[in-house]
C-alpha cells in the first residue's frame, strides 16, 4: 500500500467518525422512541409502539402540537405576505436607506434569542399578549420574515426587470404584472421561504418558553418542560415525529429554491 | 410624465409611495416586536432602579459574573476550535468531485441541521445521562460499577454545542473550497509538490475566507447559546445566556438582566458588524 492511499484512507476514516457523531443523536432517537419499557435503553429490548400511543391520547401533547402547528400556520401565511412585498420594495423599489433596511433584517438572525425573549417577553406582558396566538404569531413573524426576504429577494434579483417591461408596455398594470409575470416566476422561491418560515415558528424554543402561559403553550415549551423534569420516551417519539416531517418539508423547500435557479451548466 | 419619472419607470422600478407601502408592514412588525422591545430592555440597565451604571458596575466586579463571563469564552473558543477541527475534514471530503462521499456528507450535516437543538440536546441526556445509553451499556458490559458523571458539565455542554454549531462550520469552509478552481491543485501536483504541500501552500490558505467566516460564526453563536447549557450544563455550568435567563425570571432582576444583555449584544452584533464583509450571512441561511 503506498503512502498516499494509507493517507487517504486515514481521512476517510476522521471524516466517517465525523459524521457518525453528527448523526449519533438523531439516529438514537428513533430506536428509543420504539423500546417497550419506561428507561430509556439502546438497543432497545424489544419494539412497541406504546410511546407513540402515549404522545397521540395525551391531550396535554396533542394541544400543545395543534397551538404550534397553528402559530407556526399563521406565521407562514404572515412572513410570506410581509416578506414578500418588503422584497419587492427592496429590489424593485427606489428605496432611500436600503442597505440599513437590509443590516437590520439579519438581526434576528444574529441577536440571541435570549435577549429576544426576555425583551418580548417585557413588552407583552403588560399588554397581555404572552400566551396568546396573536402574540406568539407578531414575534414568530418578525423572526422567520428574514428567512422569506432573504429567498425571495434573491429570487427577484435574478429576474430580468425586461420581463415586466415587456408587461407594462403592453398596457398591463404594476399588479397584473405582479400576478401574471413576476409571482409564477418566483413561486418556488415563495414556496422555500414558506416552509422556512413555517419550520421557523415550529422549531423556534428559546422565546415561546418564556411567552408561553399556562393554557397555551407551544410544543417546544412542553418538550423542554417534560425534559427538565420527567425524561420520558415520549418526548423521543414525539421528536422522532418531527424530525421526520422536518426532513420531509427542507427536501420539499430545497428542491423548490433549486428549481427557482438558472441551472448550471 | 417627468423626465426622472419616466427614467424610473424605465428601469421597472416602483415609484416611492407604492416602494414604502410595500416595505411599511416589514418595517412596523420588526419594529415594534423586535427592535423596540430590545432597544426598552437595554435602556433599563441604566435607568432602573437608579439613574447610573450600577448594573454594570455590579456586573464587572462579582466573581460569579465574572467566573461565567469567562467560562462562556472558553466555551465559545472551545467549541470554535472542535468545530473548526472536526468540520474542516468534512467539508473538504463534500467539495470533492465524485458522487456517492459528498452525498453522504451532505446529508449527515444537513439533518442534524435541520433537527431542533432541543431534540438534539435531549438525544445527548439520553445518550449520557446517569441512566443513558453510555453507562446503561458500560455497568452491563461489567466496566464499571458506578454511572459516571457526564451530564451537568462543561464537557457536556462544550459536546452539545459542538455538535449543534459544526454544519454552520462545514458549510462556509464548503462553499469557500467548492469555488476554489480544481486547475489549482493540478497544477501544483504537476509541479511536483506533494498532497500535503499542495494542501499547505494552495488548498488552505485559498479556503481561509471560508474558514474565518465559519470560525466567527460558530463563536457569535456559541456566546449567547441558551438551550444547551440551559438542559446540558445544569445550575452548576452557567453561561451568559442562562445568567440572563436566571436574573429576569428567579431573581426578577430585570435591569440586571439588561446589563448583561448588552454585554452580550455588544459582543456578538460587534463582531458581526467588523467582520460583515467575511460572514455573508445570507449565503449561510440559504446554504447553497
Amino acid at each position: 500500500m503506498t503512502s498516499r492511499s494509507i493517507g487517504e484512507w486515514a481521512f476517510r476514516a476522521a471524516c466517517l467518525l465525523v459524521l457518525v457523531f453528527l448523526m449519533l443523536p438523531t439516529l438514537i432517537i428513533a430506536p428509543m422512541s420504539l423500546s417497550p419499557d419506561n428507561y430509556l435503553h439502546f438497543p432497545p429490548p424489544g419494539l412497541s409502539l406504546r410511546w407513540y400511543r402515549a404522545f397521540l391520547f395525551a391531550p396535554d401533547w396533542i394541544d400543545a402540537t395543534l397551538f404550534s402547528l397553528q402559530v407556526a400556520a399563521l406565521t407562514m401565511v404572515a412572513s410570506v405576505l410581509i416578506g414578500t412585498a418588503g422584497s419587492v420594495a427592496l429590489v424593485r423599489g427606489r428605496l432611500p436607506g436600503r442597505q440599513a433596511i437590509e443590516a437590520l433584517l439579519l438581526a434576528p438572525l444574529i441577536i440571541p434569542p435570549i435577549i429576544v425573549a426576555i425583551a418580548v417577553y417585557l413588552q407583552f406582558a403588560p399588554l397581555g399578549l404572552t400566551g396568546t396566538i396573536t402574540g406568539f404569531v407578531l414575534i414568530h413573524t418578525a423572526l422567520a420574515v428574514p428567512y422569506v426576504v432573504l429567498v425571495v429577494s434573491a429570487a427577484l434579483q435574478r429576474l430580468p426587470p425586461s420581463l415586466e417591461l415587456a408587461g407594462l408596455n403592453l398596457g398591463a398594470s404594476r399588479l397584473t404584472c405582479f400576478r401574471r409575470i413576476v409571482l409564477p416566476l418566483i413561486a418556488p422561491a415563495v414556496l422555500a421561504g414558506a416552509v422556512f418560515a413555517f419550520l421557523a415558528s415550529f422549531d423556534e424554543t428559546v422565546v415561546s418558553f418564556f411567552i408561553s402561559g399556562t393554557e397555551h403553550k407551544t410544543v417546544t415549551r412542553k418538550m423542554f418542560e417534560d425534559i427538565e423534569f420527567n425524561l420520558s420516551p415520549v418526548i423521543a417519539a414525539a421528536s422522532t415525529l418531527f424530525v421526520v416531517a422536518t426532513i420531509a418539508l427542507m427536501v420539499v423547500a430545497n428542491a423548490s429554491r433549486m428549481a427557482s435557479k438558472p441551472q448550471k451548466n | 410624465m417627468t423626465t426622472t419619472g419616466r427614467a424610473t419607470a424605465f428601469r421597472g422600478q416602483l415609484s416611492l409611495p407604492l416602494t414604502l407601502l410595500l416595505i411599511a408592514p416589514l418595517v412596523a412588525l420588526l419594529a415594534w416586536t423586535f427592535f423596540l422591545p430590545i432597544g426598552r430592555l437595554l435602556l433599563t440597565s441604566v435607568t432602573e432602579p437608579t439613574p447610573s451604571l450600577d448594573n454594570y458596575r455590579r456586573l464587572l466586579t462579582e466573581p460569579l459574573h465574572l467566573r461565567v463571563m469567562l467560562r462562556t469564552l472558553l466555551i465559545a473558543f472551545g467549541c470554535t476550535v472542535s468545530a473548526l477541527l472536526l468540520g474542516y475534514p468534512v467539508a473538504a471530503l463534500m467539495a470533492r468531485p465524485g458522487r456517492f462521499w459528498p452525498k453522504l456528507t451532505a446529508i449527515c450535516v444537513l439533518v442534524p441541521l435541520w433537527t431542533s437543538a432541543l431534540v438534539r440536546s435531549y438525544a445527548w441526556i439520553a445518550l449520557i445521562g446517569r441512566r443513558g445509553v453510555i453507562n446503561t451499556a458500560l455497568i452491563d458490559a461489567g466496566l464499571i460499577a458506578q454511572p459516571l458523571n457526564m451530564l451537568y458539565t462543561s464537557a457536556a455542554v462544550l459536546v452539545g454545542m459542538t455538535h449543534i454549531l459544526l454544519p454552520f462550520m462545514v458549510l462556509p469552509i464548503f462553499s469557500a473550497l467548492l469555488s476554489l478552481p480544481a486547475d489549482l491543485p493540478r497544477a501544483a501536483a504537476n509541479l511536483g509538490a506533494g498532497r500535503v504541500r499542495t494542501f499547505l501552500t494552495i488548498v488552505l490558505p485559498l479556503s481561509l475566507p471560508g474558514v474565518f467566516a465559519g470560525c466567527l460564526l460558530v463563536f457569535v453563536m456559541a456566546l449567547g447559546f441558551y438551550i444547551t447549557p440551559a438542559l446540558l450544563g445544569g445550575p452548576r455550568t452557567l453561561m451568559i445566556a442562562t445568567l440572563i435567563s436566571q436574573q429576569a425570571t428567579e431573581a426578577l432582576d430585570w435591569p440586571f438582566a439588561g446589563a448583561i444583555s448588552t454585554v452580550l449584544l455588544l459582543m456578538s452584533v460587534g463582531l458581526t458588524v467588523a467582520f460583515r464583509r467575511v460572514l455573508r450571512l445570507d449565503r449561510v441561511v440559504a446554504h447553497d
